[in-house]
């Protein structure tokens, strides 16, 4: 029999660590809804929702309550919806979205993602037409999640693409301006961008995937802390260990879920992504691990190496523990999610920049992050640009998610409310970049692109 | 199917009277049992055979869960996979 000892520890990591299954994402293909009218092609897309997910959340809570593990969100991805569109005589696809909201409402997850676009060489009429459509689309809606992808390690970055998605982040924020610009927070402008991911709002199910398959999110900040308490002050090799050790129990529990879950609803187990997502409960903060370490606060010197050895220690425990890891895998750094990260922003001990050089040793990149509401689309545009960059020269997913808080300025908060928490408004260097935007056309592809 | 099932709360008589009664109701088999007090709080671990629980499983552990509320105690079923996955390779 399994020692008293473990069951205990493992009760205390799910009671007090804020052990939990962050989402379980069921991923479905849309492809075969693209139809010549708009209309029908949105009636399929409810439909084969409906009937693919149905039982998606009453499945995850009797797991829930069998298991005794809290999986905080039920949610689905789909096809990008710019490629099931495409075929469609339409010329607006805000019809599209609520038509996904619907299903969403329907089936009773908490998100949906993939009204979304790849044009990280250029894009279709239907790629224009959905980026065009993202602002109305996701004010209209509350659970329907996008994401475009400006750039790849293969491809280079489409420089017109980032330039209009500048514009869009800001139309976004100005029409939800009553909700402090709370479109922008289900908006993701991704450079190499995964196709199994489960977490939002980034998450779309990739064309390489199969007609249908579940994925789980891992989680745990709040452990990974709570074992390194124990080894303070010891050197980075047991640091390393420590984390290792805790990754590979925390991403064990997902890989049940992930098959079990799989199992029950008969639909192929895709990917765990072993991730640390924090929420902006106390005790549950990447922040706080990385402050365990020894810096005084995260954004001192020293927090990008500390957030590296962690986004790696992670990944080489998790990875024996699942048959299958994709996704993001590695450690989140939203900065409205994270109690340590908002507090650390508003202290004015998190910059920007700090966090763009995090952001080449994390899992993503600039995410959740509020910035003034006067910041111009050609600045949010550069910033994008810079975080593709990152992401196209280390070979790695970079994102941005960033709200022009409209009305709002340094020193204000934005308040999203439940897991995506309250963002601090932080300051942006005020130096132009339009006249760089405005150039348009495409970055070539990297050298190390060429790898045939 | 086994399950593990803590109880956690303070001292009385007859909690595990009171469990086992439950379990009992709905057909379920105790397999094994450690418990302690320390400092006035008992700590009860069962290992528990639930392969001829008369209601879901889920359920069992929803109406453990409220037992428990109603003496002020915690008490869980778990499948015990989860322990294993964890603790074991």
């Amino acid at each position: 029999m399994i020692q008293r000892s473990e069951i205990l520890q493992t009760i205390e990591m799910i009671d007090q660590q804020h052990l939990d299954i962050r989402t379980v994402t069921m991923g479905i293909s849309l492809l075969d809804c693209a139809d010549a009218s708009a209309e029908r092609s949105c009636t399929k897309i409810y439909d084969k929702i409906c009937r693919m997910a149905g039982n998606l959340v009453r499945t995850g809570e009797d797991i829930e309550s069998e298991f005794g593990i809290p999986i905080v969100n039920k949610r689905v991805s789909v096809t990008p919806i710019a490629l099931v569109a495409a075929a469609s005589d339409a010329k607006d696809y805000t019809m599209f979205a609520k038509a996904l909201d619907r299903a969403a409402r329907e089936i009773g997850v908490n998100f949906l993602g993939g009204f979304s676009a790849l044009v990280q060489k250029g894009m279709t009429e239907a790629d224009r037409i959905l980026i065009r459509s993202i602002p109305e689309a996701l004010a209209e809606t509350e659970l329907v999640c996008s994401s475009v992808n400006v750039g790849s390690t293969r491809a280079g970055i489409d420089m017109t693409a980032v330039a209009e998605m500048g514009r869009t982040i800001k139309r976004a924020a100005e029409l939800t301006a009553d909700r402090g610009g709370f479109a922008c927070a289900k908006l993701v402008v991704f450079c190499n961008a995964v196709e199994d991911n489960p977490f939002m709002a980034g998450a779309f199910h990739g064309v390489g995937e199969p007609e249908c398959e579940i994925h789980v999110g891992v989680s745990g900040p709040g452990v990974v802390e709570h074992a390194l308490k124990a080894v303070r002050g010891q050197c980075f090799d047991v640091v390393a260990e420590t984390v290792k050790k805790t990754a590979f129990r925390i991403t064990r529990m997902g890989q049940l879920v992930a098959s079990e879950a799989s199992q029950r609803l008969g639909v192929p187990f895709g990917i765990v992504d072993l991730s640390l997502a924090p929420t902006p409960a106390v005790g549950d903060s990447v922040a706080a691990i990385l402050e365990e370490m020894g810096l005084e606060s995260v954004g001192a010197p020293g927090t990008t190496a500390a957030l590296a050895l962690l986004n790696d220690a992670v990944k080489k425990g998790g990875v024996m523990a699942s048959s299958h890891v994709g996704g993001l895998s590695g450690a989140f750094i939203p900065v409205s999610e994270d109690a340590g990260m908002i507090a650390a922003a508003e202290a004015g001990k998190l910059t920007i920049e700090k966090l763009e050089a995090m952001t080449c040793v994390c899992s993503v990149g600039l995410d959740m992050i509020a910035v003034p509401g006067d910041t111009t689309a050609e600045t949010i545009s550069a910033i994008i640009a810079d975080e593709a960059a990152i992401g196209m020269i280390n070979n790695k997913t970079t994102a941005v998610r960033i709200i022009p808080a409209p009305g709002k300025t340094v020193g204000d908060r934005v308040d999203f409310g439940g897991l995506l928490g309250t963002a601090p408004v932080i300051p942006v260097n005020r130096c132009s970049a339009a006249d760089f935007i405005a150039r348009g056309g495409r970055i070539p592809a990297p050298l190390h692109s060429l790898k045939n | 199917m086994r399950a593990i099932v803590t109880v956690l709360g303070k001292d009385r008589v007859g909690i595990i009277a009171g469990v086992s009664e439950l379990l009992a109701q709905h057909g379920v088999n105790v397999l094994d049992i450690s418990q302690t007090v320390l400092q006035g709080y008992f700590n009860m671990i069962m290992l528990v055979d639930a392969s001829g629980c008369d209601v879901p499983f889920a359920r069992l552990a929803e109406s453990l869960k409220e037992a428990g509320e109603a003496r002020d105690l915690q008490i869980r079923a778990q499948r015990e996979e989860v322990f294993n996955v964890m603790h074991r390779i």
